[in-house]
């Protein structure tokens, strides 16, 4: 009963960049097919034996033809690198006004949770025409954020974020799938974006959530774990304020400075000592094997909304964060 | 074997045409293999670099666990296996049988006191519990949540030290297959080849060695209390 | 299986019988007539794996096999064809068989060696066989961590043992090739005026030795993570699983160059022998070969695309990916214009080496669209990249393989293959091949992921023409393992140069003698010297 298509359906903002670059791809691809093929075709009759005596006269070509049949093909793959590059710039860097949400992957499932505190499983449901910058963390292997109609994808990798960000252009049902082997279910983890008009998504959001929004809940385990003995809002305790830090860049004991993003809340959580903060003892415990992935973004967006609004930082692609001039202590490597 | 099969010789095998040409092609091939081994421990050297460049607190500490005194002198005892295997050689070139075997002998004694010592820092770390992916696992001086980063020091330890042991044992061997030869009187000097190559490989493993030891043992002492 | 004439001369396959003669063989024509055997078993075993995932394909549902046993398909279809099949295949059979013959000399320089190779071979085949039989693995041939070191439950250590056992089998090849062409060249056989076979090889070799070492070291970690559980990728004690992707695919893509490049040199010599011409622009040729070796190493970023990997370093490997793409361009269009006034003939071999060249264009140049970050976000891990390097590997390499073994088997066994049942299968192949893969193109850019159990239901389509496809094409290669094998027995005898072919073998017996040539030859012209061939000719009558 499925509709035989022959092309996705481009559902964001992405996709007919990306379609463009394939048709000239195509484009030259069959310029150079039918070019070695009619030659070859060409040739082989024209040029057919017609005696069992016959020899060729040997050709002696100076490197014209060489250098013409060399320097061409690279111009226009030069092109193609080019234009594939700025297309790969734009979907590596979400707009400041993207709205986040959160994706956790694990065998064999998505785990999606929005801010407001909506929990899908295997489902996504945003608006249309609005930015969606997506941070994502594996629960086990490495998995792999695909939206074939919004012609994105992402690797998501076990001990980092990783982000993805698209604005879908059509209202509609779209594949999701995961696209890095995984295991057993690995063709199971598999679901539906669903993109909505923005008065059906906002009807939406309000439709669910009894349990909180993600801040909410993060705040609640951050009661739970007792994070706010030390992080205290009057800077009276033994850790650092963490009010209005998300985004600003942080100087860190013995020289250097990161920038205060979501994989730098993430690594303080799980590795305290990876970077103490300046004029701060290392006495934060760690909490490795104590929190999930989803309880990890769900005190993230608690301690961003402490602080300015989100995506006033690069996108975190397991990436270091802003370049430290520091000496040996403290130099320790972001989460990436 | 028909056609006219020639008279084989261990210098001059049929599918060569002089014996210069064939040792030529056993050195090119020794040193071939040996480009190989560059590359097999590069990639464990690549990994020692990536993690050293993201953990270089821990890695200092986690080095100076290691007995440097104990490194030093295994390194010593490893150069002075490589004099002799010159040696070796050389009496390959002048023809003196009795002295290829008694420098090969020598070669084989210190390379293995050479994993003696090998073996008995491994015990060392092992009583120290610094034997990575074991639930015991603690380095002093690091921090809960850093041990995980040391436990990567030791498995690069290990994995490296490992490799280059086993390298040595495989060098033993061969020693060991070249002093029964040399006893039978299968080299002279117009065909000592096999001392000549297997040197090469001995002095390759000799090198790793080098590498290692500074990597390893001697990473920001000075830096370290 | 030797006729009355061939009997009454002595030669490699009659000089010595029994079993010890061939398992304790130093003759690299015999070493290369058991790697022949060896691979094409690991073929067969590879291709009905391959057989069993295009029929389980056919319906959207997982219904023929269980997700656990199609996982382990795939993966052990790659493991056999790459490692097992592709990668030893022309160099271990043609290689051996002809590159000492081509530069005149009596063997390679380590012929202990390379009946070592081929053991190693065979027990490296054995273990990960033993795998498969005892439950196989199912990590795909990629064994990306943390799946493999941590979560999966197959035989991942055993099977990659085998694969870095035949690691060493490649490694020592590609060394007695190198030794064998510095050192044991006959008198006049400079470098340019070797064959282009043996160019194509030297750069392979150049390869097998510098980037299988990486791929040793990295299953040495991947074991000692997964049986020791030292860490290295482990990301809870800060170590990173894409270190391993940057370890493996470091040796993986200049391994796709050693499956792809003796095929181009198989190319060159047929289209040259069935064109009565020498290759155009032969020494570009040679330096394009060369230069696909070394650009290929330092593109490997360009599979970590979305992997995590930072932009930049995405840049730099798209950018170097395209400079790789050049030297085989260059190789397409002088293959091409060595037809031009080439005297033509249509045998087998040239159908293969022709099919080579188109497949080989289509191939390539899909690898362009991968390249481009910006295309490759969407196609990556998709059936976009399953039917790329299909193109190349079995639409390139295989019909190169097949070519070559249509071209040198009378040489190799005294015997003709039978010319129209030759052109059929090869016909059969060529479009069986097209059928199985260029619908898994569109399927790709349509979103299906590779490595998929079950699909969405408005794949299935597509999935059947590929699966149809693949049917045909397994008809194509059944019909030459008949034929080669009747055409022991019952193939017309063969002259020692029934294409009239350049180049030192064909100046042998057909089969050869033992020791190759009577005489060391004195090389005293260039490679494609057809003039001179004739004249010879004509002169002996």
């Amino acid at each position: 009963m499925g509709k035989f298509q022959l092309f996705p359906v481009q559902a964001s903002t992405l996709a007919p960049e990306v379609d463009h670059l394939l048709y000239f791809l195509l484009a030259v691809t069959v310029f150079f097919t039918v070019l070695i093929f009619g030659a070859i075709f060409y040739f082989a009759i024209k040029y057919r034996r017609r005696s069992e005596n016959e020899l060729p006269h040997v050709q002696h070509t100076g490197y014209t033809l060489e250098i013409l049949w060399s320097v061409i093909p690279f111009g226009i793959t030069m092109v193609m690198f080019t234009w594939g590059a700025s297309i790969f710039f734009t979907a590596s860097k979400p707009p400041n006004n993207a709205i986040q949400i959160y994706a956790v992957g694990k065998q064999w499932m998505w785990k999606l949770e929005h801010l407001e505190g909506q929990r899908e499983i295997n489902e996504l449901h945003i608006p249309v025409n609005t930015p969606v910058r997506l941070t994502m963390a594996s629960e086990d292997v490495i998995h792999s954020f695909f939206v074939p109609a919004f012609r994105t994808k992402q690797d998501v990798v076990p001990g980092r974020y990783s982000t993805t960000w698209f604005t879908a252009t059509k209202p509609g049902k779209y594949h999701l799938f995961c696209a890095e082997y995984c295991g057993t279910n690995h063709s199971g983890m598999i679901g539906w974006v669903y993109v909505m008009e923005p008065m059906a998504y906002q009807n939406w959001l309000s439709g669910g959530a009894a349990e909180g929004s993600m801040a909410e809940n993060g705040k609640k385990l951050f009661e739970q774990l007792a994070c706010n003995n030390c992080h205290k809002e009057d800077n009276s305790g033994r850790g650092p304020n963490l009010v209005g830090v998300f985004g600003k860049q942080v100087q860190l004991a013995g020289g250097g400075t990161v920038t205060a993003d979501e994989a730098y809340f993430r690594e303080s959580i799980l590795q305290p000592q990876a970077k103490i903060v300046s004029g701060f003892e290392p006495v934060m415990p760690t909490f490795q094997g104590l929190v999930t992935e989803e309880q990890l973004v769900q005190l993230v967006e608690y301690v961003k909304s402490l602080g300015p609004k989100p995506g006033t930082g690069p996108v975190d692609n397991g990436q270091k964060p802003a370049p430290k001039k520091s000496s040996n202590a403290g130099s320790t490597p972001a989460n990436r | 074997m028909a056609d006219h099969a020639p008279t084989e010789t261990l210098a001059l095998r049929v599918q060569f045409d002089t014996e210069a040409q064939q040792k030529d092609a056993a050195t090119l091939g020794m040193w071939l293999f040996l480009v190989t081994e560059i590359m097999f421990f590069g990639g464990m050297f690549a990994v020692y670099t990536i993690y050293r460049s993201w953990y270089p607190d821990v890695f200092a500490i986690a080095s100076s666990s290691l007995n440097q005194i104990i490194g030093a002198l295994n390194t010593g005892v490893l150069l002075l296996s490589s004099f002799t295997m010159v040696m070796a050689v050389r009496a390959g070139q002048l023809g003196q049988r009795k002295a290829i075997v008694i420098f090969l002998i020598l070669t084989l004694l210190f390379g293995g006191i050479f994993l003696g010592v090998k073996a008995y820092e491994w015990n060392q770390k092992f009583e120290e519990h610094h034997i990575p992916g074991q639930a015991a696992f603690h380095l002093d001086g690091v921090l809960p949540g850093d041990q995980g980063h040391a436990q990567l020091f030791f498995s690069i330890y290990f994995a490296m030290t490992g490799l280059h042991a086993l390298h040595m044992v495989i060098g033993v061997g061969i020693l060991l297959i070249l002093i029964v030869q040399a006893r039978k009187g299968r080299f002279s000097a117009s065909y000592y080849t096999p001392v000549d190559v297997a040197g090469l490989y001995w002095h390759f493993v000799d090198i790793i060695w080098i590498f290692l030891f500074p990597l390893l043992y001697l990473i920001d002492r000075h830096l370290v209390k | 299986m030797i006729t009355a004439a061939a009997q009454e001369r002595e030669h490699y396959l009659n000089a010595s019988y029994g079993l010890k003669s061939w398992l304790l063989t130093k003759d690299h024509k015999r070493i290369g007539l058991l790697y022949l055997a060896t691979i094409t078993l690991f073929f067969f075993i590879g291709g009905a794996f391959a057989t069993l995932i295009r029929v389980e394909l056919l319906t959207p549902q997982g219904d023929l096999v269980s997700s656990e046993t199609y996982n382990k398909l795939f993966t052990m279809h790659g493991v056999m064809m790459i490692f097992f099949f592709l990668i030893p295949s022309i160099p271990a059979v043609l290689g051996n068989f002809f590159l000492p013959m081509m530069i005149g000399a009596r063997d390679l320089a380590f012929p202990k060696l390379n009946l070592l190779s081929w053991y190693l071979l065979v027990v490296g085949g054995l273990f990960s066989l033993y795998a498969m039989l005892a439950g196989g693995v199912d990590t795909g041939w990629t064994f990306y961590t943390p799946y493999s070191t941590t979560y999966s439950n197959g035989y991942v250590v055993a099977t990659a043992l085998g694969i870095f056992i035949a690691g060493f089998s490649s490694i020592l090849t590609g060394l007695n090739f190198i030794v064998t062409i510095h050192r044991m060249r006959a008198p006049g056989m400079t470098w340019f005026r070797m064959p282009l076979f043996v160019w194509a090889h030297y750069a392979t070799s150049l390869i097998q030795v510098l980037g299988t070492p990486v791929l040793a070291v990295t299953i040495v970690l991947l074991f000692l993570e997964r049986v020791l559980h030292l860490g290295i990728f482990d990301p809870a004690r800060g170590g990173d699983p894409v270190l391993f992707q940057h370890l493996f695919w470091f040796y993986s893509h200049p391994a796709v160059y050693i499956m792809v490049l003796p095929s181009m040199g198989v190319v060159s010599e047929i289209i040259s022998t069935f064109s009565r011409k020498a290759i155009f622009g032969y020494r570009i040729v040679a330096f394009s070969s060369v230069a696909i070796a070394v650009l290929g190493f330092l593109v490997w970023g360009h599979h970590l695309f979305v992997s995590g990997q930072s932009l930049y370093a995405g840049m730099v490997f798209s950018f170097l990916s395209y400079f790789v793409a050049i030297p085989s361009a260059i190789k397409v269009f002088n293959w091409t214009a060595t037809l031009y006034k080439g005297s033509i003939s249509f045998q087998t071999p040239m159908l293969y080496a022709l099919g080579f060249i188109g497949l080989f264009t289509i191939g390539g140049l899909t690898g362009l669209f991968v390249a481009a970050l910006g295309i490759d976000i969407h196609v990556t891990d998709t059936y976009f990249v399953v039917a790329h390097f299909h193109y190349i590997m079995v639409g390139g390499a295989l019909m190169g393989y097949l070519g070559g073994m249509h071209f040198w088997w009378p040489k190799m066994t005294g015997r003709m293959y039978p010319e129209g049942w030759a052109k059929l299968s090869a016909l059969v192949i060529f479009l069986g091949f097209n059928l199985t893969f260029f619908p898994q193109f569109i399927l790709g850019y349509l979103g299906m992921p590779r490595r998929y159990h079950a699909y969405p239901e408005e794949f299935q389509v597509l999935n059947v023409l590929s699966t149809a496809g693949a049917s045909v094409l397994a008809v194509g290669y059944m019909i030459p393992m008949i034929y080669f094998i009747w055409s022991l027995r019952y193939g017309k005898v063969a002259p020692a140069n029934p294409w009239g072919a350049t180049g030192l073998e064909w100046k042998t017996s057909s089969p050869p003698p033992v020791h190759n040539f009577e005489e060391t030859p004195v090389v005293t012209h260039g490679a494609y010297d057809y003039a001179s061939l004739m004249a010879e000719e004509v002169e002996v009558g």
